[in-house]
C-alpha cells in the first residue's frame, strides 16, 4: 500500500472504560509501533488528520467531541475504536449513554472489539490513511472544477 | 500587584489520556486554587445492575475501568460470594492473587510511562511501556485477553494455569525484574528527573489522613495502610509489608510505586511456590440476599464494593467507591501553591483513573 503523507492522529476518550484507550496508546508503543507508518500522536486538533475516539457519547462529552472534530482541518477521517464507540456496546443500556460516536459526528471507520486489539486498531488507522488519500483527491478535483 | 486569572485545563489535554477538567485559578504563575469539574466519562454503570442479573454484572463490573479490570471483577465477585456464603477453592484464591499482582505491575508500569511522558522523557516512556507488554503477554496466554479478561465468576475462576505456564511466568518475571532495575535507576537517580519530582507537591502525613487519601499516594506520605492486609484472596498466606516513604513529595510517590512493583514480583513468586492443586471453581446455587462491603487494594489504592441482594437474580444496589475519588481532595491540596508548569505532573502523581471515578 502506498502512503503519500504522514497522517497525524488525535485521540479523545469519550466515555470508554480505558480498555480501548490504553490499547490505542499501546499501538503507538514499541511493540506494535504505529509510528513506523509516519503516524504521530498529537494533542492539537488543528494538527490532526485522523480522529480516534474511544467510548460512547454522553450528554457532557458530545460538545467536546464535536468541537474537536470541527477544529480539525479538511480532509479528516474519524475512526471509532471499540464496540462502545461503534454503538454503545455493553453500556448501551446505561441511562447516560446516547450511543456510539456516530450520534455526535460522522464516523468513517468502525474498529470492533472489546477491547479492540492493537492489530485491529492499526488496521483501522491504515484504512483511514487510504481514505484520507481518497478524500484529498476528491478535494483537489472539486477545487479544479470550481 | 499580581493579577488573578483562570486557566482552563482539559478535558482534552495532551498529557491526560482521560478527560478531566480543572479551572486553575492563577496568581501570576502560581496556582492558588484548582476547581475540578467531572462527569465526562459518566455512563451510569451502577444503575445497570437493574438490567443485568448478578452473574452478568461481572462483565459490567470489569468494564468499570480497563486498567484494573481484573480487580474490579474480582472485588464484585468477592462481595457477592460473601453475600451468598460461597467459599471458593484455595487454588482459585491463589490464581486471583497472581492475576491481581500482575494487574498491579502493569498498572504501575503504565503510570511510570505516563509520568515520563509528562516530564518529557520520551525514551523512558517507551521503555516502561515496552516492559509492560511482557505482562500483557502473560495475561494473554493465561486469560486470552489483553485488557479485559473475563476470568472471574461468582464461585471461582473460569481458567486455570498449568505448571508449565507458571514456570514460564517465573522466568519472565526474573527477566522483567532485571530490566526494571535498569529503568528504575533512571527514574530514581537521573538529575533531570529528580529536578522535576523532588520537593514538588508535598502532602504531609496529617493532610493525607485528614483528606482520606488512599493507596501509594497515602503511603508515600508515611501511612502504612494496605487493604491487602485485610486478607482477601490468598493474601493471608503471603508474606509482605506495606511499602511507605516518609517524604511525601512527587519523588516519594514514584519511589513507592517502583518498590511496589518489585514487591509484586515477590508476591507472585510466593504464590507460584505455594499454589495448591485442585478445582478452580465451585457451583453456585440460590440467589444473593443480604449485603456486604468488600475492600480491595487496587494499584491506585483502596476500592470499596457495596452489594445488596434481595433474593432475586437482580441485585438491589451496587456501589463502588474508587481510589481516585478518595485521592481527589488530596490532589487539589497539592495543587495549591504549585507552579503552572508542575500541574500535569502533580495530577499524574495520584495516578488518576477517571473512568472508574465517574463510572
Ligand atoms: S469497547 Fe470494551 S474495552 Fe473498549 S472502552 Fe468499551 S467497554 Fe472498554
Amino acid at each position: 500500500m502506498k502512503i503519500s503523507k504522514s497522517p497525524w492522529i488525535i485521540h479523545y476518550d469519550g466515555s470508554s472504560c480505558n480498555g480501548c484507550d490504553i490499547e490505542v496508546l499501546d499501538s503507538l508503543m514499541p511493540k506494535y509501533d504505529l509510528e513506523r507508518f509516519g503516524v504521530v500522536n498529537t494533542g492539537n486538533p488543528k494538527h490532526a488528520d485522523i480522529f480516534l475516539v474511544t467510548g460512547g457519547i454522553n450528554a457532557q462529552n458530545k460538545p467536546v467531541v464535536q468541537q474537536i472534530y470541527s477544529q480539525m482541518p479538511f480532509p479528516k477521517v474519524v475512526v471509532a475504536v471499540g464496540i462502545c464507540a461503534c454503538n454503545g456496546g455493553i453500556f448501551k443500556e446505561c441511562y447516560n449513554i446516547l450511543g456510539g460516536v456516530d450520534k455526535a459526528i460522522p464516523v468513517d471507520i468502525y474498529v470492533p472489539g472489546c477491547a479492540a486489539r492493537p492489530e485491529a486498531i492499526i488496521d483501522g488507522v491504515m484504512k483511514a490513511v487510504a481514505l484520507l488519500d481518497k478524500k484529498r483527491e476528491e478535494m483537489k478535483k472539486e477545487a479544479k472544477e470550481n | 500587584m499580581s493579577v488573578r486569572s483562570i486557566v482552563p485545563f482539559g478535558p482534552q489535554h495532551p498529557v491526560l489520556p482521560e478527560p478531566i477538567h480543572l479551572d486553575l485559578v492563577l496568581e501570576d504563575e502560581k496556582v492558588v486554587e484548582a476547581v475540578p469539574s467531572i462527569g465526562f466519562v459518566h455512563r451510569g454503570l451502577e444503575k445497570l445492575v437493574e438490567k443485568k442479573d448478578y452473574q452478568q454484572y461481572v462483565y459490567v463490573a470489569e468494564r468499570i475501568c480497563g486498567i484494573c479490570s481484573f480487580m474490579h471483577g474480582m472485588g464484585y465477585c468477592e462481595a457477592v460470594e460473601h453475600v451468598m456464603n460461597v467459599e471458593i477453592p484455595p487454588r482459585a484464591k491463589y490464581l486471583r492473587t497472581i492475576w491481581c499482582e500482575m494487574s498491579r505491575i502493569h498498572s504501575h508500569l503504565l503510570w511510570l510511562g505516563l509520568l515520563a511522558d509528562a516530564f518529557g522523557f520520551e525514551s523512558l516512556f517507551m521503555q516502561s511501556w515496552r516492559l509492560r507488554e511482557k505482562i500483557l503477554d502473560m495475561f494473554e496466554v493465561s486469560t486470552g485477553g489483553r485488557v479485559i479478561f473475563s476470568v472471574n465468576m461468582i464461585g471461582g475462576q473460569r481458567r486455570d494455569m498449568d505448571a508449565q505456564m507458571l514456570s514460564m511466568f517465573s522466568k519472565v518475571l526474573d527477566d522483567m525484574e532485571r530490566e526494571l532495575r535498569e529503568i528504575s535507576k533512571t527514574f530514581l537517580n537521573d538529575y533531570a528527573v529528580q529536578s522535576r519530582l523532588k520537593d514538588v507537591g508535598f502532602l504531609t502525613k496529617e493532610q493525607a489522613h485528614e483528606l482520606g487519601a488512599v493507596g501509594p499516594f497515602m503511603r508515600a506520605s508515611g501511612i502504612a495502610l494496605d487493604s491487602r492486609k485485610l486478607g482477601y484472596a490468598a493474601y493471608p498466606d503471603i508474606d509482605f509489608e506495606p511499602i511507605t516513604s516518609q517524604v511525601g513529595d512527587s519523588y516519594a510517590r514514584c519511589d513507592v510505586r517502583i518498590r511496589e512493583i518489585f514487591q509484586s514480583f515477590d508476591i507472585i513468586r510466593q504464590a507460584i511456590a505455594k499454589i495448591p492443586e485442585g478445582e478452580v471453581a465451585v457451583p453456585v446455587k440460590g440467589m444473593p440476599s443480604g449485603e456486604h462491603f468488600m475492600r480491595v487494594e487496587q494499584p491506585r489504592g483502596e476500592a470499596i464494593y457495596y452489594v445488596k441482594g434481595n433474593g432475586t437474580k437482580f441485585l438491589d444496589r451496587v456501589r463502588v467507591r474508587t481510589p481516585t475519588f478518595a485521592n481527589l481532595p488530596g490532589m487539589l491540596e497539592t495543587l495549591k501553591g504549585c507552579q503552572l508548569a508542575d500541574v500535569p505532573i502533580l495530577i499524574l502523581t495520584i495516578d488518576p483513573c477517571i473512568s472508574c471515578t465517574e463510572r
